[in-house]
């Protein structure tokens, strides 16, 4: 037992749920105590996230934390491995930025933004972290019920009406997650992930059947999330009705989605007679994804429906390319995965101030303003710190940044994913001597035509913002805005310097999930706290 | 007993999901409490419907005589849950009706 060190395993979930409950006892009239407060929390939580990775990634780290000291099947674990680290970083990294871009000004537009965005990210590191599916379940609704609050910050008519949409369809996925999850424990008698895949070897004839049917219904859930055509079309209102910082942390959401389409697709449907259950469903239906995504890219007229669409286009692209479940190519995926929910991180809040100088989007400022109450007089002094220098020419480089990157164009990270995919594909000894299926080549065509979507309608929004404009307002911009634009693309531009480490850790992750032997006998043996070395017969795991 | 159980749920979901696709919000919000209460019993139903039989394990207790207690422990975890968001939707919902002056579910009416 590596002592202490096991106990950073729940942190990432107690530092937002403390930071969360203590924020709660501060009038929102305490702004710089909230926004400290919210500051410290994320930033400790980024430190903990990479001291995890670190951990996870030097090989001897035993990433298992039973929670009340119960043996594995019976109580719940907590997992650590390459896969959850690398989204706990992500969650986190992307968190901050987001954070400080809400301090500049919209935090101060409703109630208790700080706690419910701690919880959020509670909810999200839980989902990342549980090797249960019944606590997924929980942490699911902890993260939603707060992206509940976090949609309506602001309030207005678009956003309730968006809400209002975005929690009818959540509330019924969270009913199907239910029904999932207990006819999977009907069938097989465990919900805890590890020894569910270790007793579906065991189970036969009908209650197999029931089995599938529970974790095709669990299934949905997850694809509902992460945006699959034809279970998306909350998506691009709820997205584009919410709060550029909000927006921009919900990058993230779509991608839990995706985790747990890939941790359970591979760990418990990775071998054995149900083997690849639905992966058919993920290649198609990521297909019409893409396609979907496409056309919508190519329509919108508003920035912020572009963005949604985007996501669709990233959700789309990752499940056909989970779907071929090959190893190369899911590899190459995790990085498009990161890549991509940086981006339309950064897009989605960049989009808030290129629009502010146009009247749609001040006039969707003051009506927020005005439903929330006179905060026009306090908006004043809130808005701390130097208006950015070089306005126009500073927005219009990230501008152009985030369409290479949405694009896949050289040399941005985006292209590093694309490439990386696209060699898993059709690469040079892809697939050995066979040719190559025609289902791959359309994945190809579609994610090479999705990227030219991305382009023309990056053009077209840029030449009509930045060089049509004749009115000649310049929008005020606050280098506390700006810097965390700037400074998720210059992670992506980090990403794109360091794809070898980065790619080299992705391979090792799709091997590690590959072989869900390890992490199954890592979660059933681990070994209790205060119990005596070898657990023995006595230690209450008799399985 | 199965039977009937089987009914009630079959009965309440079909309900609930022709409520959700009506265009009041009130209607979508019975309609979600409705299709909780079924999945509820349903969870229920997963663990085996035995009548009077406790979840406790006993001293030379046979196995197969007891009821299964994990989805029990399920189903209040869920209860609690649904109970919350319904009553979070309620509040949204009440918000909509004030702000869009409406109670359709697009926050407006449908042109004759």
């Amino acid at each position: 037992m590596s002592g202490w060190q096991q106990h950073f395993i729940i942190a990432p979930i107690v530092i937002p749920l403390v930071a969360g409950a203590l924020l709660l006892f501060f009038d929102e009239r305490q702004r710089v105590v909230k926004a400290m407060i919210s500051v410290v929390s994320c930033l400790a939580l980024a430190a903990v996230a990479i001291h995890l990775l670190r951990l996870v990634n030097s090989g001897d780290f035993e990433g298992v934390y039973l929670l009340g000291n119960w043996p594995a099947p019976f109580g719940i674990v907590l997992v650590v491995d390459r896969l959850s680290a690398l989204m706990l970083v992500l969650a986190s990294i992307l968190a901050i930025p987001a954070l400080v871009f809400a301090l500049a000004r919209w935090h101060t537009a409703g109630a208790h933004f700080h706690s419910l965005f701690q919880f959020l990210l509670m909810g999200l590191n839980g989902a990342f972290l549980t090797g249960d599916l019944f606590n997924l379940f929980v942490f699911f609704e902890v993260m939603l019920a707060a992206s509940y609050g976090l949609l309506m910050h602001g309030s207005g008519p678009m956003r309730v009406k968006a809400g209002l949409h975005y929690i009818a369809v959540n509330l019924a996925a969270a009913l199907c997650f239910l029904i999932g999850v207990s006819a999977i424990y009907g069938s097989a008698g465990t919900l805890n992930m590890a020894d569910l895949a270790v007793r579906i070897g065991e189970i036969e004839g009908e209650r197999r059947m029931l089995l599938e049917a529970g974790a095709a219904i669990l299934g949905v859930v997850f694809l509902i999330k992460a945006g699959m055509w034809p279970l998306n079309f909350w998506l691009p209102g709820a997205y584009s009705a919410a709060v550029a910082p909000v927006a921009g942390i919900f990058a993230i959401m779509s991608k839990v989605g995706i985790y747990v389409i890939l941790r359970l697709s591979l760990l418990v449907f990775g071998q054995g007679e149900s083997a690849g259950l639905g992966l058919n469903v993920l290649l198609y239906g990521g297909m019409a994804t893409i396609a979907f995504g496409t056309i919508g890219v190519l329509a919108s007229q508003a920035l912020g429906r572009l963005a949604s669409y985007s996501v669709l286009v990233s959700s789309g692209t990752l499940l056909a390319v989970l779907g071929l479940s090959n190893g190369e190519v899911t590899a190459g995926a995790l990085f498009y995965m990161v890549s991509s929910t940086l981006t339309i991180g950064a897009f989605f809040m960049l989009i808030e101030l290129v629009e502010r100088g146009q009247d749609a989007g001040a006039s969707v400022l003051a009506v927020t303003m005005e439903a929330y109450g006179d905060a026009d007089e306090e908006e004043e002094e809130v808005e701390v710190g130097v208006t950015m220098p070089g306005t126009i020419a500073v927005l219009g480089i990230c501008f152009a940044a985030c369409g290479i990157l949405l694009s896949g164009l050289p040399p941005l990270s985006g292209f590093v994913a694309k490439f990386a995919m696209l060699t898993g594909m059709i690469g040079v000894g892809a697939t050995g001597d066979a040719p190559i299926p025609a289902s791959v080549w359309w994945i190809v065509g579609l994610l090479i035509l999705s990227g030219l979507a991305a382009l023309i309608s990056m053009t077209r929004a840029g030449i009509r913002t930045f060089w049509a404009s004749m009115e000649g307002t310049v929008p005020r911009v606050l280098v506390m805005e700006m810097a965390p634009v700037m400074l998720l693309i210059a992670l992506t531009l980090t990403l794109t310097v360091k794809a070898g480490p980065a790619m080299s850790y992705m391979e090792e992750t799709v091997r590690n999930l590959q072989q869900p032997g390890t992490y199954i006998d890592a979660v059933i043996n681990a070994r209790r706290a205060g119990v005596a070395e070898p657990s023995g017969p006595d230690g209450g795991g008799g399985i | 007993m199965e039977l009937v159980l089987s009914i009630g749920i079959g009965i309440m979901t079909g309900s609930g999901v022709w409520l959700i696709l009506r265009p009041r919000t009130y209607q979508v919000i019975i309609g979600l409490s409705l299709l909780s209460y079924a999945v509820n019993l349903f969870i229920f139903g997963v663990g085996g419907v035995k009548s009077n039989a406790a979840p406790l394990l006993g001293e030379g207790v046979d196995v197969s005589t007891l009821t299964d207690p994990v989805p029990q422990a399920l189903v209040l975890t869920a209860i609690v849950i649904g109970f919350a968001t319904t009553a979070l939707f309620l509040v949204v919902l009440l918000a909509a009706r004030g702000l869009t002056g409406t109670d359709h579910v697009d926050g407006r009416e449908q042109p004759k």
